[in-house]
């Protein structure tokens, strides 16, 4: 007789296996395969780990001053030492990285959205790509440096100001990139014969465009995810980043830019952390894009 | 040919109108006011709201924007809210340090990007090939600032071979001007020349694997003459297209080349001019710069007929 | 064939552009007979006009291109500049001063009576100390064109003070022809009759600003003393350069790129320190004063409990070395005048001498009736003295349980946005932090920070008569010892008050290099004198 319990038991050994055989097998063929992508995910999966467990792993409270301690090198008390004002550089680059990742993904995701949109959009409808396009060459044509000083002066320095700065410069990009593979993608036979067919134009979007562009614009996500982290470091080096209390790797070094040849390790920790990320991230996009689709590499 | 020039050029002046109108929004709703800075510390806010009247700040927006934009058309780009020197003049005094760094930077990236992107192309896959790919990843993984500082402590600090800041005009003298330019190019082109090397390898693999050129080697060509004959012509057209999409990048960059090295350059001006709310002056950059880029941007496109005789216009 | 021809012509290039390269190399130094000064300037020259503006810069740039009726000296005393001889009346009501002989303008003018009467005017519009001045005026008159004579209303005993005003605003003497301009109207054109001549056409606004020695300037006999006695100016040409990164511009003075950097980091000391060639010193005998500035309009810094809970806090020493770096640059002052000055003193300065006590602070804060609302920092990320205050009062609120949000932007937005008096959810704002040169801060007439006048005074607007009736006593006083006692009753006010919190004393070293001499100890910059081997 069948026991209907053992049907609704979760099969341990089964899912076991199938772990195991990711880390014993596929995991290495993927290294062997892209040894720099994956790498590069694993850090990449080590500072998310870091800004989500950034309470616990940091020693002292971030933004706790004090002045008597300001300007220690490295110790055993102060790991990464201690900045002009006696903070705790180690706690702050780990705070930092929440930062840093959030400017980041949060713009390649924004852009990478709402360039979408748009691409899609200029792509399908030809009156409106004319005029969109020419905004998006004169938007391309103001620095975003330039942008995201305008923003912080009009407002205050934040987190979201910088976020939208930042998108800001990079949406023309995804639009031109989107833009470019849906007049391709528009000439295939099968994205006319389904508009001989009658289908709506939602569905044409969902079955046949996005699949095709999704590569692409994953692929060109993670070089903006990249980008953003760097642009963030300028701002904050210019003073038009985020608010100075609350810590980013850009801001870190920003505050003691001119003391880089007495207390250099200020600059040089949250360096590491900020190329090492960027770099991960980098390679990421490179793996990904050779896994997905080799001709990618052609154009990008 | 002619008549798409006509028509880019009338896409150009659409282009600028809308930016002019952007930025002059973007100002204009911004609420402070440089009536503020000029007053100083110890004014009250009645001292503010004159000096606000006496440079024409409280009329209505459609009446600045008219008036900006009828002298514009008279070439007069208006003087600054500060030191009232004429705008063109300000901009005049900082092109030539401008344009030395940005030629030499384009210099420098492309010189050593399109070489090196060629050469990992040609030996894809091989050590030479990663350590290539490698350093040019590498190269946009460091923000500017930080190689800036880099460079000037091994060079000016550590081995006195070139000066730390500063910028010496072509009329004192070819070799200091040079001089003075080679720690700002290399920072700001290492990053624009990691970019161009990716493509180039990229575009440069891409066309490597075309039937001619397998013709060509056929044929017993030399490596070199392959790659400069064939190769790299016809991988041109995504090189100078990333090159003029760089040219945002450089001028991002060279704010703060321009800041950590002492360069009396656009992009410090700029700068200046936002945080203390120089409108003109900052309404005259940004058109400047706008030009500057669609103007690049239509001479690329334009050189692609040259390139690929597949391009027509 | 063609890239035979094409090396060929290549390797003959190089030779001739090494030739070219090396003889342009040697040329400059050929040229360079005359001495030259460059110095790195605290800012960016942004505004010529030493009257519209307070900015220290602009000062100083004064104290180059103008010359002053009267000038402090090192023993704070008052003594002529401009002026040969004066006379003052029995009743003490009219003061007569005769010019000096061979004063001229740049543009080869004499200086006349008409130009002094019309500068010191347009200045006592907008400087405070000139403000009551002139509400005692009764006229100014030239009775020719060397002499000239001002007759007052009812004695005031700071004439010769106000004359002689060593800082922010400084009664620079202009042409009367630019002295003509309104007094909100920033003016273009630097003629003055001072020891140097500015070279407008070479400035580089942002970058550089030039100067030439006046040949025609006719010193005083007697030594410098700040800005007082003879002004003689020993090299041909001045470079004020200005370099934002602060990195750069120490490398560079040590490199040799520079001579004299005004005013530094005291963190970049250590930099400069091995270098044989630089000296690093402390020249600046007054310093600076920090400070918290409240708005008095919004809650809940316009609540007297509020503010004294936080300066039962504020541990001056943390300020000491957030701002100076260390003791060898800084020290608490805990007066509402300069540290060292005859009128600083020690009344009510328990409160921020005394042990800190935060419990007690945390008792007045329930006390007041502090319902929660939120406090608004604005500060400053392009300055760095700003930027340490602003951080470490954030920290002191939050210890307090206040609800603090800090928020910078650069100076720019900081001094605009110090201008609302609206709320705080509307933009505006509760507490700036920002500091004053000693020279500022000497007594309670020039003291602009230290009054009660309300919607007059300056930003944070804070009101009491009582204030205000002490500094008029001030101006009343009789003597040096009445005025110690005027300026000790404003003081005990102030600390009941506290329209602002001073932070600490700090003096920022100025660094030179070695074959330089004469530089002048005075709490500014004075560039005459100043010898370069």
């Amino acid at each position: 007789m069948i026991n209907n319990s053992t049907m609704n038991r979760v099969d341990w050994p089964a899912q076991v296996s199938k772990i195991r055989l990711f880390l014993t097998v596929q995991l290495p063929a993927l290294y062997k395969r892209y040894p720099f992508a994956v790498i590069g995910a694993a850090t990449l999966l080590l500072m998310i780990f870091i800004a989500i467990f950034a309470p616990f792993l940091a020693t002292v409270d971030p933004q706790a001053v004090a002045p008597l301690n300001r300007l220690k090198p490295p110790s055993w008390e102060y790991w990464f030492g201690t900045d002009a004002l006696g903070r705790d550089v180690y706690s702050r680059v780990m705070y930092g990285t929440r930062v840093s990742l959030t400017v980041g993904i949060s713009v390649a995701v924004l852009s990478t959205v709402i360039g979408l949109a748009i691409g899609l959009i200029t792509g399908f409808v030809r009156w409106v790509d004319a005029i969109v396009m020419r905004i998006m060459d004169g938007l391309m044509s103001i620095p975003s440096i330039l942008l995201a000083i305008a923003l912080m002066a009009l407002t205050k320095a934040s987190i979201e100001n910088v976020i939208i700065a930042i998108t800001i410069a990079e949406v023309p990009r995804v639009v031109r990139l989107v833009r470019s593979l849906v007049l391709g993608l528009r000439e295939q036979p099968y994205v006319e014969a389904a508009a001989a067919s009658g289908t709506p134009l939602l569905k044409t979007l969902l079955r046949h465009i996005l699949p095709n562009i999704a590569a692409p614009l994953l692929v060109q996500a993670t070089y903006i995810c990249a980008s953003a982290m760097i642009t963030e470091a300028i701002l904050s080096f210019i003073g038009a980043g985020t608010p100075p209390n609350i810590p980013s790797w850009g801001n870190i070094m920003a505050e003691s830019r001119s003391l880089f040849q007495i207390a250099g390790y200020l600059i040089l920790f949250p360096s590491i952390f900020l190329s090492a990320t960027v770099l991960a991230v980098n390679y990421l996009g490179d793996g990904l894009r050779d896994a997905l689709d080799p001709r990618l590499s052609r154009r990008m | 040919m002619l008549s798409y020039i006509v028509r880019r050029l009338g896409a150009t002046v659409v282009v600028m109108a809308v930016v002019a109108f952007v930025v002059f929004s973007l100002l204009y709703l911004t609420p402070g006011d440089p009536a503020a800075v000029i007053a100083g510390d110890v004014a009250t806010s009645e001292d503010i709201a004159r000096i606000r009247q006496s440079l024409g700040l409280d009329q209505p927006f459609l009446v600045r924007f008219g008036n900006w934009v009828w002298a514009l058309l008279h070439g007069d780009m208006g003087t600054s809210i500060f030191n009232s020197l004429p705008v063109s003049k300000l901009i005049g005094q900082r092109v030539e340090p401008t344009l030395s760094l940005t030629i030499c930077t384009l210099i420098v990236a492309i010189l050593t990007s399109v070489p090196l992107g060629a050469i990992a192309a040609a030996r894809a896959e091989s050590k030479l090939d990663h350590a290539i790919m490698g350093f040019s990843v590498l190269g946009f993984s460091i923000p500017v600032f930080v190689l800036a500082y880099l460079l000037i402590l091994l060079f000016s600090l550590q081995l006195h071979w070139l000066p730390v800041q500063g910028y010496r005009p072509i009329s004192e003298g070819i070799w200091p001007w040079f001089l003075h330019l080679i720690l700002p190019s290399l920072a700001l082109g290492t990053v624009y020349a990691a970019l161009i090397a990716r493509i180039t390898r990229a575009s440069v693999l891409d066309v490597l694997s075309q039937d001619y050129i397998r013709t060509a080697q056929a044929k017993g060509l030399k490596e070199s003459d392959i790659m400069i004959h064939h190769a790299l012509k016809n991988a041109a057209v995504p090189i100078i297209t990333i090159i003029g999409i760089g040219i945002g990048l450089l001028i991002s960059g060279a704010v703060v080349t321009e800041t950590v090295f002492a360069i009396p350059g656009i992009g410090r001006l700029t700068v200046d001019a936002i945080l203390r709310r120089d409108y003109p002056i900052i309404q005259g950059v940004i058109l400047i710069f706008s030009a500057t880029y669609v103007m690049i941007n239509l001479m690329i496109d334009l050189s692609y007929v040259f390139f690929d005789p597949r391009i027509r216009y | 064939m063609i890239n035979k021809l094409r090396r060929s012509a290549i390797l003959a290039v190089i030779p001739a552009a090494v030739a070219l390269g090396l003889t342009s190399f040697s040329l400059p130094a050929q040229a360079q007979q005359q001495k030259t000064l460059r110095f790195i300037a605290q800012a960016d020259l942004k505004i010529l006009d030493p009257i519209t503006t307070t900015a220290y810069i602009t000062r100083n740039h004064g104290y180059m291109v103008y010359d002053t009726l009267f000038a402090m000296n090192s023993k704070f005393e008052i003594k002529p500049q401009m002026v040969d001889k004066f006379t003052v009346s029995p009743d003490k009501k009219t003061y007569t001063f005769t010019l000096r002989d061979g004063l001229m303008f740049h543009d080869g003018t004499p200086v006349r009576s008409a130009d002094v009467i019309a500068s010191v005017e347009r200045w006592s519009k907008r400087d405070g100390l000139g403000q009551k001045l002139a509400e005692s005026t009764d006229s100014w008159s030239a009775t020719n064109d060397k002499t000239f004579v001002l007759k007052l209303k009812k004695p005031f005993a700071f004439v010769l003070d106000a004359l002689g005003k060593p800082s922010s605003n400084v009664p620079f003497i202009m042409p009367e022809r630019i002295a003509k301009t309104d007094a909100f109207t920033n003016i273009t054109d630097p003629t003055g009759s001072g020891p140097f001549k500015m070279v407008k056409d070479e400035w580089v606004p942002g970058s550089k600003v030039i100067y030439v020695k006046n040949k025609e300037y006719m010193p005083r006999k007697e030594a410098p003393s700040w800005a007082s006695g003879g002004k003689v100016v020993k090299v041909d040409r001045v470079e004020w350069l200005y370099i934002p990164d602060a990195a750069t511009a120490a490398n560079a003075l040590g490199n040799g790129e520079a001579d004299w950097w005004e005013q530094m980091p005291p963190d970049l000391i250590p930099v400069l320190a091995k270098n044989t060639s630089v000296k690093v010193e402390n020249i600046d005998p007054l310093g600076s004063m920090g400070l918290i500035r409240f708005n008095f309009l919004n809650p809940p810094f316009n609540n007297e409990k509020m503010r004294r809970a936080v300066a039962m806090v504020v541990n001056q020493q943390d300020y000491v070395l957030g701002i100076a770096g260390s003791a060898d640059n800084g020290k608490p002052c805990a007066s509402y005048f300069t540290c060292g000055t005859p009128l600083s003193n020690n009344v009510g300065s328990s409160l921020l001498t005394g042990k800190r006590d935060f419990e007690a602070a945390k008792a007045l804060i329930k006390e007041s009736g502090y319902k929660g609302e939120k406090i608004v920092i604005i500060s400053a990320a392009d300055q760095p003295i700003v930027q340490s205050q602003s951080l470490l009062t954030t920290e002191l609120l939050r210890k307090l349980g206040l609800n603090v949000e800090l928020q910078a932007g650069d100076w720019g937005s900081l001094i605009t946005r110090r201008t609302s008096k609206e709320p705080v959810d509307k933009g505006g704002w509760s507490i700036f932090h920002t500091w004053l040169v000693g020279p500022d801060l000497l007594n309670p007439g020039v003291n602009f920070a230290l009054r009660g006048n309300g919607e007059k005074a300056w930003f944070g607007w804070p009101t009491d008569q009582k204030l205000e009736t002490l500094r008029d006593a001030y101006f009343d006083a009789p003597n040096a010892a009445g005025a110690k006692k005027a300026a000790e009753a404003v003081q005990g006010r102030a600390f009941e008050f506290l329209p602002y919190i001073p932070t600490a004393q700090f003096i920022l070293p100025t660094a030179y290099r070695t074959n330089l001499s004469g530089i002048i100890v005075a709490p500014m910059a004075l560039l005459w004198n100043v010898e370069k081997k």
